[in-house]
């Protein structure tokens, strides 16, 4: 009888003493799992960028730097925004209404994925495998070209509002990262709202 | 074989009382300073700004840091401490350029960050007070804590200038007995050892800013293993009973 | 007296048996834990091979993650610790962690070689077992001095310095030898790599290997106990000896309840001294290495403190270097020193029991003298103290022939 009772009691210390130990390792993974989260430098180096924009020319790009990613600043004349529906209405584009939420943030989800039709932000890097678009802004030759990205890799092709043709290895729109204007002619790229 | 007992004992208390018979340095009056005064350390990290940072950089501190330390707003530290800086993710950069303090001091101002563990705050406490007139310096100063430094007497409009006084000993040496003051400065004695303190305190800060954290860590983690300890000795007995 | 015994037997099916067909899972753990019989009369002597264990996998562990984040490059490394310290995550635990472990693992190895000395641990048959040891003791302090160069603060240049540059105190091909082992013509980014693939790679495998071949011996032999008596000379009907119990769950449970209270004494250290007044995390190594400026008082780490000594109490530096590496290596011989027949202190005489109380005397005063400057009445106390730490050794086959010790009972003596 007392062995029962002693092998009852022994089962139960043993399954507290293994929950408790258990718990002990969770928690002491706890600062080697953080340490690997992006450090205080790794977060300095990824704030927000700010980029003036009134030295850039209607129907011009510049490259910026963000978190180590090429973006684009374009500034779309009135001429080219008129071209963005052409493709959309050929039906060229595989996601001409940027269905696929994680390419863009909500204020980009419009005809010209931008808060401001005027400029276009857009990542430098294509869906695919990851290299730089070359801009390619002019009409022609081919017929179903109105203005947008290729890329030289694999031949993928983006409208000029960075939406993703058809036919294409590229699987969806280029990346517009998180942006807000914090005057008329500059805007921060990496942050949506608030202060960087 | 009591002897031999008799003599390590004897030569243990001689080795005790060495440190005593040893060389007398100057003796470092204690700061007396509490890390854990919130109001003390952001006094101390506005006199740090204002007087220290011009030449001594803290290269590893960040301002946020300091502002979630001192329970500060990021926009109360863009304000008051940062003066080159524009984000308050940089670090506390000095405005001096390095190479040309190296060329005015003869040496770079050395980066503060750490000081306070390498030299302890008692030594800074006392090298800050212990600046005094000395004509054959190049600043003009001296300091009983690093003879010969090339540092200026910074603070000299809080602490005013003072003087020490040596008596002679034996044949070619002299012992510092005290300082004298020279001129007043804008604080008295006791307002200028609590400006010192508070500069101290920051820098005690800054040397480990995680220290509070890591001490209260310290009690859940102990509290733990207190009833882990307990858990295991009864499994332990439980196991053990029957070996006789 | 209804013994626990083992639940684990032999697989008959499943996955267990799937395993065991191709790996022998089940046998080792008989082999070495539920079947493995330790004596049942361990003191607390006995938990420090376990809890050198524990310390040696929070230091791999430790040491990775440390690793993930320290630059190895002169002009980068000591800011990389501070980066550790501040900006990563929980750095700062993980290196204090490492740092604490670091002391604490001599701390642990010397009292587990201390009971070597008090039970006879190293008498045969376990002769290789002591040998393995002390190579793991000397590929430890290799590991610790290397590690110390990393953070390359003043004390890890200085401390470099000074040790490497007693390589040239060999005749001949000394100064050759130090350039050599530092890869340069001072201590410089090269040597701080180099030590870097050591103390990460080098010498932890070789730690690791060593720790693996000193508990395979072990157990072939079986584990001594303090009345150093051989407990498999008396066996039950059973083939299980009278005086063992099994190492699992006997040793487990009760080595955890010790593993715990060491967690408890390291978390205490490490979460509210861990600088330890100096000796853990040197003043000095706050400051980063400069190549113009000595400091004051060079002194390697606490616990090379002792050897330390013992190398500054001779007043040349051959000779300082030949009788330092002699006092490291001379307890390699403890097992032919040693002509007592009796393995443990309780049933030796009062010579040996007189002569270990002086050693370990003498061993904490010469290590508490290293950290003092090498003037005054330190002089004279680390000679004497060195001449009774070599006497200890080298008169060991003389006095411990002579000694008259009790009789050895047959069963050892456990009090429950």
């Amino acid at each position: 009888m007392t062995d029962d009772v002693d092998r009852n009691r022994r089962h139960f210390l043993t399954l507290a003493t293994a929950v408790t130990g258990g718990a002990g390792i969770a928690l002491a993974a706890i600062p080697f799992l953080s340490s690997l989260k992006p450090s205080a430098r790794a977060q300095a180096l990824g704030a927000p960028v700010e980029v003036p924009l009134a030295s850039l020319e209607p129907g011009e790009m510049i490259r910026v730097e963000w978190r180590g990613r090429l973006v684009f600043v374009v500034r779309r004349t009135e001429e080219m925004l008129g071209r963005l529906e052409q493709a959309k209405a050929q039906d060229l584009l595989r996601d001409p209404d940027s269905k696929v939420a994680e390419q863009q943030p909500e204020f980009a989800v419009n005809g010209y994925r931008s808060a401001n039709p005027e400029y276009l932000v857009i990542e430098g890097s294509c869906t695919h495998l990851g290299c730089a678009p070359l801009p390619q802004f002019q009409v022609g030759p081919s017929d179903d070209w109105f203005g947008g990205f290729f890329c030289p890799c694999h031949g993928s092709k983006f409208d000029l509002a960075g939406r993703v043709y058809k036919g294409v290895p590229a699987p969806t729109n280029l990346r517009v990262p998180p942006y807000r204007f914090i005057k008329d002619d500059v805007i921060m790229i990496g942050a949506e709202t608030g202060a960087a | 074989m009591v002897e031999a007992r008799k003599w390590i004992a004897v030569l243990v208390a001689l080795a005790v009382s060495g440190p005593a018979l040893a060389a007398s340095e100057m003796k470092l009056e204690p700061v007396g300073n509490d890390v854990d005064n919130v109001v003390s350390l952001q006094r101390g990290a506005r006199n740090f700004m204002n007087y220290c940072s011009g030449c001594h950089s803290a290269r590893y501190v960040r301002f946020n840091r300091v502002a979630r330390g001192l329970g500060l707003s990021e926009d109360q530290v863009i304000e008051n401490l940062m003066f080159n800086a524009e984000k308050t993710f940089e670090t506390v950069l000095a405005a001096m350029p390095a190479e040309d303090a190296a060329r005015w001091f003869g040496q770079a101002p050395p980066d503060l960050s750490l000081l306070a563990r390498s030299r302890g705050t008692d030594y800074i406490y006392n090298f800050l007070k212990g600046f005094y007139l000395d004509a054959d310096s190049p600043t003009g100063v001296d300091n009983m804590v690093l003879a010969g430094t090339s540092m200026p007497h910074v603070l000299w409009e809080l602490q005013g200038f003072q003087r020490a006084v040596f008596t002679e000993v034996g044949q070619n040496g002299s012992v510092f007995e005290h300082f004298e003051p020279f001129s007043t400065g804008s604080l008295s004695a006791e307002e200028y050892d609590s400006f010192v303190r508070d500069t101290v305190n920051f820098m005690e800060y800054i040397a480990e800013p995680v220290r509070s954290t890591r001490r209260k860590m310290g009690v859940w983690v102990l509290m733990y293993l207190t009833v882990f300890l307990i858990i295991a000795s009864m499994l332990k007995k439980q196991i053990w009973k029957d070996v006789s | 007296m209804a013994r626990i015994e083992s639940e684990i037997g032999t697989p008959k099916g499943g996955f267990m048996k799937w395993i065991d067909d191709r790996f022998p899972f089940t046998e080792t753990m008989k082999v070495h834990a539920t079947e493995y019989y330790a004596s049942k009369n361990f003191n607390i002597w006995y938990v420090f091979g376990v809890l050198a264990m524990v310390v040696l996998v929070i230091q791999l562990v430790t040491g990775i993650f440390l690793t993930m984040n320290y630059k190895p490059s002169s002009a980068e490394a000591f800011a990389s610790v501070e980066y550790i310290m501040r900006d990563v995550e929980l750095g700062w635990l993980i290196r204090y962690m490492h740092s604490t472990g670091a002391s604490f693992f001599f701390i642990i190895v010397y009292l587990h070689m201390f009971r070597a000395m008090l039970y006879g641990s190293y008498k045969k048959p376990r002769e290789l077992i002591w040998i393995i040891g002390m190579l793991i003791f000397f590929v430890l302090m290799a590991e610790a001095f290397a590690g110390y160069l990393l953070p390359w603060g003043q004390m890890s240049y200085w401390g470099a310095q000074v040790i490497i540059s007693l390589f040239g105190a060999i005749p001949v091909v000394g100064e050759m030898l130090v350039e050599y082992i530092r890869g340069d013509y001072s201590i410089s980014d090269i040597t701080l790599n180099r030590f870097f693939a050591l103390h990460v790679i080098a010498l932890p495998l070789a730690l690791i290997a060593l720790v693996f071949v000193h508990i395979v011996a072990l157990h072939h032999v079986g584990s001594n106990n303090p009345d150093g008596i051989e407990i498999k000379y008396h066996k039950g009907p059973d083939g299980i000896p009278l005086d063992g119990v099994a190492f699992h769950p006997y040793h487990t449970s009760k080595d955890l309840v010790y593993i715990i209270a060491f967690l408890m004494v390291f978390s205490f250290v490490m979460f509210f001294a861990p600088e330890m007044g100096g000796y853990f995390l040197e003043h000095a190594n706050f400051d980063p290495a400069n190549t113009m400026v000595t400091p004051e008082h060079i002194a390697p780490v606490w616990y090379f403190t002792p050897y330390y000594a013992i190398l500054r109490a001779v007043p040349n530096k051959l000779w300082g270097a030949i009788l330092m590496a002699a006092a490291v290596l001379l307890p390699l011989f403890l097992p032919w020193l040693d002509r007592c027949r009796v393995k443990s202190i309780r049933y030796r005489g009062w010579i040996y029991k007189s002569a270990l109380g002086i050693f370990a005397v003498s061993f904490l005063v010469l290590g508490w003298l290293g950290v003092q400057p090498a003037e005054g009445v330190y002089v004279m106390m680390a000679r004497i103290f060195s001449v009774l730490y070599f006497g200890f050794f080298l008169l060991m086959p003389y006095y411990s022939a002579i000694d008259k010790t009790k009789a050895v009972p047959d069963r050892v003596v456990y009090h429950g």
